[in-house]
């Protein structure tokens, strides 16, 4: 128990050049990230293209990885079905902007009433179900993503089935700001987009940060360590896991509503299936539990793999004509479930509390080895 | 709706959820042993499904006569679940057994990344799109009369799987390794204090899990007679599904689970339509696990300091 991990490394007094410049990003990854991703559309003109659309994606998937580590990280309650809360914010969003339907009240009002829908339903999918132990509740969260997918599927009149609800209009449809229609420039341009993501993502991990360190914050990693001895000391576990229920699934709806506003349509309901909840789930164990830049690069390297890298390399191959005979073995994405398994088995045999751990649980793990 | 057509599907029922008892059997005992939902016996089984298609083709069965075919299948099931459980046993060795000690969620997700890899494989075998399974079996009813209709087909499933559900009992109600396989899962502490050889136990475990997969995946392709490369999700999902339902690590509890999952596919898809059937099935196990948390025949365990 008195242990100290021995990898805390001692602050170096005397760090110049590369080395402090390196330690300066360690210290402020945040800052260096944030000016960086702002700067970049406006230097590397890819970014006004297909590529701006697919990191705007990131963004948003990142913010869903954050709600997600809520439950998972802090909270130690395993969720399946992530996938599902987003698609409801998703389709709450489209419901209430799409011209099929008579609500039309624009994204900032429809945001606000999906996320506070989502959380509610989140809640009321946590009530009944939180008293089951660790692995019985992941199962209610699984069964409960297929069964939103599936309702999704098929309540055609509603949810407009495999179609999905569109066109959802752009953020600022209609509103006039010194001449420019906003709406007209979300539509145009990839850009506002991905500055309207990076905003809200900064938001969130902004929030993120002042929650971990709040008394609920603090209440979330007291239910993880030992549930029995944080109600010995007056936390009302119950309570407690609500919101992180509550929270996760508000988050995730936000990241819904903004998928499908940058998307413009809500996307088939197999876009929220158990294969995105398992590859969030996966990002943020990667990443590192209960670790805000871990689940931010962990969703960088597993979606940036599969929608940036991924896409990129076939083309690549396509171009150089490495496989002219179309086989699947010689394809980039042929190989990406394996190179996928292969890292999360690698990197739960090495390095299981993940690429950049939070300190506290990175102590914990090594606690037996030290 | 008649009284027949009911009675038809509580046999498509029976079945269904033979086959669906038998994957969750692997669940199940792994799950017993370990406490590791082992997200790959899906996939495994998909596997096993790839290896009885192609054995099926490289021996030319599908033109082979009536003893030969059945001899054949009885072969197919035993050489499948050789490779099943070997192949299971491989993957405990390397990939779970090094965390043994680590924290819960670990090999969880390991599970995850081997059933990535074995869908890869199973890519690179059947070819990204569905696969027909040949008919081995004459499609002629068995029960007299032209209403019900029980084909040789349900038959193969009945005559697989009951055997191998006594089989499995029998071993571990009465066997040395049974006994041993009830005491790891218990406590795996103590066993190894009195002299239970614990890694050798759990290998067994993981080899019997994957051999009943294996027998299913050969029974599947013959039932379903489609197979693709992401056919184990959705079957896994069942059948985890099915040993939840029973109280996971109960035995009983995988097989009433199983046939529990099986009755209410096939009355849903009569009675509601097939495309709800994925709702109702996960609908249905949210509201048992509300009012019984530990499953259907699962223990209750008091939650330890």
């Amino acid at each position: 128990m008195t242990s100290i991990p021995s990898n805390v490394q001692q602050p170096n007094a005397a760090a110049t050049g590369w080395a402090g410049m390196w330690d300066f990003v360690r210290e402020r990854w945040d800052l260096v990230a944030l000016v960086v991703l702002a700067v970049a559309p406006l230097v590397v003109p890819a970014l006004g293209g297909a590529l701006g659309g697919q990191v705007t994606t990131l963004f948003i998937y990142c913010i869903l990885a954050l709600g997600l580590n809520v439950m998972v990280g802090y909270t130690g309650l395993v969720h399946l079905g992530i996938a599902s809360f987003f698609g409801i914010g998703a389709y709450l969003l489209a419901i209430l902007t799409v011209p099929m339907y008579p609500f039309q009240i624009g994204f900032l009002a429809a945001t606000i009433v999906s996320v506070l829908a989502t959380a509610g339903i989140g809640l009321a999918l946590g009530a009944p179900t939180l008293r089951l132990r660790g692995d019985y509740l992941a199962i209610v969260t699984l069964g409960f993503g297929e069964v939103v997918k599936v309702t999704l599927r098929n309540l055609e009149q509603i949810t407009g089935g495999m179609k999905g609800l569109n066109p959802v209009p752009p953020p600022g449809a209609g509103v006039k700001i010194a001449g420019i229609d906003l709406g007209l420039e979300f539509a145009i341009d990839p850009r506002w987009f991905y500055y309207l993501s990076l905003l809200l993502l900064a938001g969130v991990v902004v929030a993120m940060r002042r929650l971990e360190q709040s008394r609920l914050g603090r209440a979330w990693v007291a239910v993880r360590e030992d549930e029995l001895a944080a109600s010995a000391m007056g936390i009302s576990a119950t309570r407690v896991k609500l919101s992180a229920f509550a929270m996760s699934s508000a988050v995730a709806g936000l990241a819904g509503c903004l998928y499908a506003a940058s998307l413009s349509t809500t996307a088939d309901p197999n876009a929220y299936d158990f294969n995105r909840s398992i590859m969030v789930l996966c990002a943020v164990i990667l990443g590192g539990l209960g670790s805000i830049p871990g689940t931010i690069l962990g969703v960088a390297i597993l979606v940036g793999f599969d929608t940036v890298l991924a896409p990129w390399a076939d083309s690549w191959i396509q171009q150089m004509n490495i496989n002219p005979s179309g086989s699947s073995l010689l394809s980039f994405s042929g190989w990406r479930l394996a190179v996928f398994g292969l890292a999360l088995v690698l990197v739960m045999r090495y390095r299981p509390e993940g690429l950049v751990p939070s300190r506290r649980l990175a102590a914990e793990l090594h606690e037996g080895h030290a | 709706m008649s009284v027949q057509f009911f009675l038809q599907q509580c046999l498509i029922g029976l079945t269904n959820g033979a086959l669906v008892a038998l994957v969750a059997l692997g669940y199940t005992m792994v799950y017993g042993i370990i406490g590791l939902i082992n997200f790959a016996h899906g996939d495994l089984i998909m596997l096993g499904a790839c290896l009885a298609l192609s054995l099926v083709t490289a021996f030319g069965l599908a033109t082979a006569g009536p003893t030969a075919t059945w001899l054949g299948i009885a072969m197919l099931v035993v050489a499948c679940g050789l490779f099943c459980g070997t192949l299971n046993v491989c993957v405990d060795r390397i990939v779970y057994k090094p965390l043994r000690n680590a924290p819960k969620l670990a090999p969880l997700v390991s599970a995850i990344g081997v059933s990535f890899i074995f869908m890869n494989i199973g890519l690179f075998w059947l070819g990204p799109s569905d696969r027909s399974f040949p008919e081995l079996l004459p499609s002629t009813n068995l029960l007299p009369g032209d209403g019900l209709q029980f084909t040789w087909k349900d038959l193969l499933v009945l005559v697989v799987v009951v055997p191998l559900m006594l089989g499995l009992s029998l071993l571990v109600r009465t066997t040395r390794l049974g006994r041993a396989m009830r005491a790891v899962s218990q406590d795996p502490t103590a066993a190894a204090l009195v002299g239970v050889d614990v890694d050798r136990v759990i290998a067994a475990t993981f080899f019997i899990g994957g051999a009943l997969g294996g027998a299913a995946s050969v029974i599947y392709g013959l039932y379903i007679n489609t197979i693709g490369f992401q056919m184990g999700f959705q079957n896994g999902l069942y059948a985890f599904t099915a040993a939840v339902l029973g109280g996971i690590g109960s035995i009983p509890g995988a097989v009433v689970g199983g046939l529990v999952i099986g009755f209410v596919r096939s009355l849903s898809s009569a009675y509601v339509g097939e495309r709800w059937t994925g709702a109702i099935v996960f609908a249905i196990l949210i509201v048992i696990l509300v009012f019984r948390p530990e499953g259907l025949l699962g223990r209750r365990t008091k939650e330890k300091v």
